[in-house]
């Protein structure tokens, strides 16, 4: 594959690469998308609080706030066509103590700068009434009538592989480690899988954004400095709170939120500390107990004891200031065809609402390369349709007694806690964007992600890693080479096999 | 071949359920049958091959599997049926049972009496917050004992265990035997949480470390586990800073603590006691539903499995017998039925001993009008209880019959009787 041309390259599989290979499957183009890790989505896309916000955080006049609101009027008609996990239920800024509700109206007045419809500000008592478990305290809230939830690694995978039916080829476990340049033109990536040539390339390499532009010469001044958010996940037969509840956000954070998910877990955080190591996804005492504390604020009466699940994501926070010279702004998204080389798509600092961004970064994407000249022809076949594959869980007894009929691997529970069938994992393993270690089988169908955490699953899933992709258990890893489970067969198993 | 109704249906066979089946059929209950997620009877027990069952209700120490063995194979000599490698998805307070796996399909099931039998998992390492990061080589002792004793794969060379619980020191010991190093066991307790046998047998025989007051306070490495922090706690729990040490190694075992697997007996409505976790039984192991039992670690967490079994015993006994008692009150109704061109029945059963109190009136509406004389029939099978004769009947109008005690002798026969509106030709 080495040495023959691409039209387009994108680095990084996360939900922006995702979205913009899945519009630019579009037209009668070569496209490439290459990702470092094992699997797409593994960064920022698979750990956030999986939020479509409304848009009336982000400040008036950026990028930011642009793209927020284009890509949350977008996410119907993706839903629909790419079939994820997406509801539509409103979201609300909580004030406690009548300082907090003075800001509400400041925050409903930026929403409307930034053209966010269906925004109300409703009193205590009716905060009350909508979630009886909010703080007594509460002066009254924001509601936001567009804010959605969704699962944010099914929406990256989703488009992935509408983008991979479509013509488009991944490589995954593909890291980028230069551009191959001719003079000021880019004109290919040099990764640790060989060259790759092309005529453009499409930087969306999230955290290491900034490695990629530097790379080409690019706005050496451009810095990402990861922001940790972690969280607490719990039991949804212990705790449901059915809301999306973000406090009055402060100056730095949009605050430590308790949100229900799709998947009906309530989970609270994140909480948001800037580090240096960009791998560094480690949980902290400190922090654990800070949105614990944040938490509890909005809602007094979760108990830890049902915690079943804690985990911590990276935002890649950047610092380019905002392309209008009069608004003051200096953490903004980065959309540009820079002049200074030729061929390249430069994104970066795409930090949350990121997510909520990325179907209207892809168009902008698209029409930067139509503004650079770029004659994009429509692929007569090109289908816009990604089908979801069955979810046991989420049937009927009637219509699970007839897929267990004629896919008999349906019927054998795999994870108890969240209904898991060995015909689902089966599936995700021979889907277009092949699920390859446990962690990937997880993301895709949810196993493990309950009470017992794996506990009861993880024996039974490297067996039919093993099994469906032939290779013996011993290869099978949590998350990519390093991270086998097993390291050697028992004295008697060798025995055996002499 | 599965029956759709059973006397009593036991979900689970680990110690609890087996000796539930056993002891259920052996008082009479005329069919019993386990659900089982495995592929073969046992339950944990398959896995745990050390010795130290039995020693109490068999006087004999035995290993799991030959513990296990017994019972399976006087379950084999009882008839009671068996449905392996099968998962009960639900279970309703109406006893009804759905259950699937690969080679039954989806299987809807009713008992007369149901036995809980889940047992218990491990907690895990979010239960405890462990703080950290999240690579590959963190395990609980359970998954690592899998591992090893049934699929035949060590899962790491050099560990810390954390938690002095029995599975936990029983696996230092068993993966010492394979030549990995086991470097420490940890435990938050100022004292042993399993058995002091176990610490003797497992731990100091093999001179593995064992260290009071401490905990894991995070855990280092991206893609595998490279090594565990280590710090001692004071009396609050607290950390003691300067106690701190990085302890290499390329797995974390958990062995802190067991906890009754009841999702099964919250969807059937059974009430569960927030301090043990389990349903809240009485003194026949029945839950607050009426004809749901439950026995063993799905109840509470139990430390041998001698007195798992004893549960087992006890809650079969007790389960057959309400399903003999069901049996027999049901066996005393009997059914009505709307036959021809009639909607229904109220009453929809009736007891057959009513008949020797008063005169028992049917009540129902008909399908279709018939505008000439009718009679209105009660059967049994072929055999005429009781009739009636209309001039018309039209479904607006409610047709009323009585059936005279002079029949009681007629309806005791029956287990069921139809009841039919059809013209009076000639008669």
């Amino acid at each position: 594959m080495a040495n023959t041309k691409h039209d387009v390259i994108i680095i990084g599989a996360g939900v922006v690469g995702c979205m913009v290979a899945r519009l630019l499957s579009r037209f009668k183009l070569d496209v490439l998308l290459i990702e470092k890790d094992s699997d797409i989505g593994m960064g920022a896309s698979s750990a956030n609080t999986a939020i479509v916000h409304a848009g009336y955080d982000p400040k008036p006049g950026t990028l930011k706030a642009e793209m927020n609101v284009a890509g949350n009027r977008m996410y119907d008609q993706l839903a629909g066509e790419l079939n994820f996990p997406f509801e539509r239920r409103g979201d609300y800024v909580v004030a406690i103590g009548a300082e907090e509700f003075v800001k509400l109206e400041g925050l409903r007045q930026q929403g409307l700068e930034n053209g966010v419809p269906g925004m109300v500000i409703i009193d205590g008592a009716d905060v009350r009434r909508r979630e009886p478990n909010i703080n007594p305290d509460v002066s009254g809230a924001l509601w936001a009538s567009t804010g959605g939830i969704c699962d944010p690694f099914a929406v990256a995978v989703a488009a992935a592989e509408n983008a991979v039916v479509n013509g488009v080829t991944l490589l995954t476990d593909t890291a980028f480690q230069d551009f191959i340049m001719e003079g000021t033109r880019i004109v290919g990536v040099r990764t640790n899988r060989g060259d790759f040539r092309s005529r453009w390339v499409v930087n969306s390499a999230g955290l290491y954004s900034d490695v990629v532009m530097h790379k080409a010469g690019l706005r050496p001044e451009f810095k990402i400095t990861p922001r940790k958010g972690e969280y607490y996940v719990f039991d949804k037969a212990e705790i449901t709170i059915n809301n999306v509840l973000f406090p009055v956000p402060s100056a730095t954070s949009k605050g430590i939120l308790v949100t229900t998910t799709v998947h009906g877990n309530t989970i609270i955080g994140p909480n948001a500390l800037e580090i240096e190591d960009k791998e560094d996804r480690s949980i902290t005492r400190v922090g654990m107990d800070e949105i614990w504390q944040g938490a509890l604020s909005l809602i007094p009466s979760l108990s830890l004891r049902y915690s079943i699940a804690e985990f911590a994501g990276l935002r890649p926070g950047g610092n380019a200031p905002c392309a209008n010279p009069n608004v003051k702004y200096d953490k903004d998204f980065i959309i540009e065809i820079p002049k200074q080389v030729e061929g390249l798509v430069n994104l970066g600092g795409i930090e949350s609402p990121g997510l909520t961004s990325s179907p209207a970064i892809a168009v902008r994407v698209v029409e930067l390369l139509k503004d650079a000249g770029e004659k994009l022809e429509e692929k007569p076949e090109w289908n816009p349709i990604r089908r979801a594959r069955p979810r046991f869980r989420d049937m009927l007894p009637v219509e699970q007694k007839l897929l267990i009929e004629s896919h008999p691997s349906y019927g054998r529970i795999i994870c108890r806690c969240e209904n898991v069938t060995e015909g689902e994992i089966i599936a995700e393993i021979h889907a277009p964007v092949p699920a390859r270690t446990y962690d990937a089988v997880k993301r895709r169908t949810w196993l493990g992600t309950g009470r017992c955490q794996g506990g009861f699953d993880t024996a039974r899933v490297v067996e039919i890693l093993a099994r469906e992709l032939g290779v013996s258990p011993l290869e099978v890893s949590k998350k990519g080479k390093g991270s086998e489970f097993l390291v050697r067969p028992t004295k008697e198993k060798e025995a055996e096999q002499c | 071949m599965l029956k759709e109704k059973y006397d009593v249906i036991v979900i689970g066979a680990g110690p609890a359920g087996l000796a539930a089946a056993i002891e259920a059929k052996k008082t009479g209950a005329q069919d019993v049958l386990v659900i089982e997620r495995a592929q073969e009877l046992g339950g944990i027990l398959q896995q745990c091959i050390h010795n130290g069952f039995g020693l109490q209700i068999l006087k004999r120490d035995l290993p799991g599997p030959a513990y296990a063995q017994r019972f399976i194979d006087e379950l084999a000599g009882l008839h009671i049926d068996t449905l392996l490698d099968a998962m009960a998805l639900n279970v309703t307070s109406g006893r009804h049972v759905s259950a699937t796996s690969r080679w039954s399909g989806f299987v809807d099931l009713d008992t007369r009496a149901l036995v809980l039998a889940m047992g218990c998992r491990e907690r895990t390492r979010a239960q405890i917050a462990l703080p950290g990061t999240r690579p590959a080589g963190v395990f609980t002792a359970g998954t690592a004992q899998r591992f090893v004793n049934i699929e035949g794969y060590m899962p790491g060379k050099r560990f810390v265990i954390l938690g002095s619980g029995d599975i936990g020191m029983i696996m230092a010991r068993r993966l010492t035997f394979e030549g990995a190093k086991v470097e420490r066991v940890l435990e938050i307790m100022p004292f042993l949480t399993g058995l002091t046998r176990n610490y003797v047998q497992c731990l100091m025989d093999y001179d593995i470390p064992l260290q009071l007051r401490h905990t894991v306070k995070r855990i280092i490495g991206n893609d595998r586990v490279e090594a565990i922090e280590s710090v001692q706690i004071d009396e609050q729990r607290q950390p003691i800073p300067g106690t701190e040490e990085i302890i290499p190694c390329d797995t974390l075992l958990l062995s802190v603590g067991l906890i009754p697997e009841n999702e099964l007996s919250r969807k059937a409505g059974v009430s569960l006691d927030p301090v043990t976790g389990g349903p809240f039984v009485d003194e026949k192991m029945q839950t607050n539903v009426p004809g749901i039992f439950a026995a063993g670690n799905v109840v509470h967490v139990y430390d041998l499995v001698d007195w798992v079994t004893q549960a087992g015993w006890l809650c079969g006994r007790n389960a057959a017998e309400y399903a003999i008692s069901e049996r027999k009150r049901h066996g005393r109704r009997v059914k009505m039925k709307a036959g021809d061109n009639v909607r229904y029945i109220v009453p929809h059963t009736l007891d057959k001993e009513s008949l020797a109190e008063s005169v028992q009136r049917l009540q129902m509406r008909v399908t279709l009008p018939i505008e000439e004389p009718v009679w209105v029939e009660v059967m049994n099978g072929e055999e005429r209880v009781t009739r009636k004769a209309e001039l018309y009947v039209r479904p607006g109008e409610m047709v009323n019959i009585d059936i005279p005690q002079s029949a009681y002798d007629a309806v005791q026969r029956a287990s069921e009787l139809s009841v039919r509106v059809i013209k009076r030709q000639g008669g």
